[in-house]
């Protein structure tokens, strides 16, 4: 049986990492090739890129530098930020990326997800979801780097995703982001049990005691996290870490 | 000359690059006149089944390809959707495949919802039968898997090892001069690139 995956999530804002809180306050926090080279170093189970900039400036991930971190990348990785076109998943995908991590064009263009499951298989295909609760409480689906807020209902537009061939589906709590307080555990849930394709958590890890929550009390196949694996203390100094494979095996 | 082949689907250059990290020399090959040279050859894969027998053959690769492997037996080793590429048929688009193991590509099924479909993450080899592409490698290393489709041998002695997921299926296959990994050792670490070092140095 497959274990269960520590995903560390890293954010690129021109070439450069960086982390935030709720989705703001970026803070430059290193090169990602060093990153790349310590998560190496450290049999890291998978990495998430995102760039965080692109969809918004109508650019896409910059090839350049997924070329850079493929070559870098011993273990699997995919990436994130603007993906639009089969053309640009089939560039990537060359460079070396296993998969790509679609957001705010699965919103706009559903049927994308299911173009792209034909051409790359469902396994290539990601799909992120952005959520906050609206005024009455209820998910809602956000796109653009969290800045716009959509009609969707988060649950059923998690169900539509699997079904229109996403291979694995990241569920992002925005109010969790960067608060290091857990994940959204009762989501999490509810959609895990909902679909028939693997649930990654997102947002909210703080502690390797959240990622053993979100694996008992979920039926989710991964954890990914950001604060978790730059930041340390209380200052929030940078330091990329990892947990050990005994400490990973034994949630 | 090692030879990658490059279908339009399949992760190329890091391959390339990483071989050539370890002192090994690559050309990766996008059409069939340029594998004809070819003296081993790397299949990678990502993607649908049927898409990737498409790419082969509007590059004209398949009948190539083919005759290298089972008349020149040129050493081929297939990753992932390349394995599966190797079969008779599969599922996924109901599509013939290259036919060069007796195998077919099927699709993994789970009646309750506890078993996701793909299979993503990181799973062990059960070893089946001895090769030196295991050379140096630690038993008890996982390797990377992302697939929701399979291959079912139909010869056992096809079969280097398995892997469980809800139940067994092939993770390595070798029949003569043709090796698959439904995982991949490029995204492995270190330990997992070990196995496609050993089937460039050793066969």
């Amino acid at each position: 049986m497959s274990s269960f995956r520590i995903i560390p999530t890293l954010l690129l804002k021109k070439g450069g990492l960086v982390k935030g809180q709720s989705f703001a306050n970026h803070k430059y926090v290193g090169d990602p090739i060093n990153a790349v080279r310590i998560f190496n170093a450290k049999e890291v189970d998978e990495l998430f890129f995102f760039d965080i900039e692109s969809t918004l400036n109508g650019e896409h991930i910059d090839l350049d530098v997924v070329s850079k971190l493929a070559n870098e990348c011993y273990m699997p990785f995919a990436v994130g930020g603007g993906i639009n076109s089969i053309d640009l998943i089939s560039r990537l995908i060359e460079l070396g990326v296993e998969k790509v991590v679609i957001n705010s064009y699965a919103i706009s263009e559903p049927d994308f997800i299911k173009e792209a499951a034909e051409t790359f298989g469902s396994q290539a295909i990601v799909v992120c979801i952005d959520y906050k609760s609206d005024k009455n409480g209820l998910k809602k689906v956000f796109l653009n780097s969290s800045t716009k807020e959509t009609d969707y209902d988060a649950l059923k537009f998690a169900k539509l995703c699997s079904e229109m061939g996403a291979g694995e589906l990241v569920l992002n709590s925005i109010e969790k982001d960067g608060m290091q307080n857990g994940f959204d555990i009762d989501f999490i849930k509810k959609v895990s049990d909902l679909v028939s394709v693997p649930v990654i958590g997102g947002c909210g890890a703080g502690n390797l005691s959240h990622f053993k929550s979100l694996k008992l009390s979920t039926n989710a196949s991964a954890g990914t996290g950001g604060s978790f694996f730059v930041f340390h203390g209380p200052l929030n100094a940078v330091l990329i870490s990892y947990p050990k494979k005994s400490e990973i095996n034994n949630l | 000359m090692l030879t990658i082949i490059d279908t339009g689907i399949a992760n190329v250059g890091s391959i390339k690059y990483k071989l050539f990290n370890h002192g090994i020399e690559s050309q990766i090959a996008t059409s069939g006149s340029e594998i004809k040279e070819a003296t081993k050859i790397i299949l990678p894969g990502v993607g649908h089944f049927k898409e990737g027998m498409k790419r082969l053959k509007q590059n004209n690769i398949i009948d190539i390809l083919v005759d290298k492997v089972k008349n020149e037996k040129v050493p081929i080793f297939a990753i992932c959707l390349g394995m599966q590429l190797l079969t008779m048929k599969s599922e996924e688009g109901n599509c013939k495949g290259l036919g060069l193991i007796d195998a077919e590509t099927v699709k993994f099924n789970f009646s309750n919802n506890s078993l996701k479909i793909p299979h993503v993450g990181w799973n062990k080899l059960h070893f089946k039968n001895e090769s030196d592409i295991f050379k140096n490698i630690n038993p008890e290393s996982p390797y990377y898997f992302t697939h929701s489709y399979y291959v079912k041998c139909n010869n056992k002695k096809d079969i280097l090892s398995s892997t469980t997921y809800g139940h067994e299926f092939v993770s390595v296959v070798n029949r003569e001069n043709i090796y698959g990994t439904q995982f991949h050792p490029e995204k492995s670490h270190r330990k997992g690139f070990q196995i496609l070092i050993n089937f460039v140095k050793n066969f």
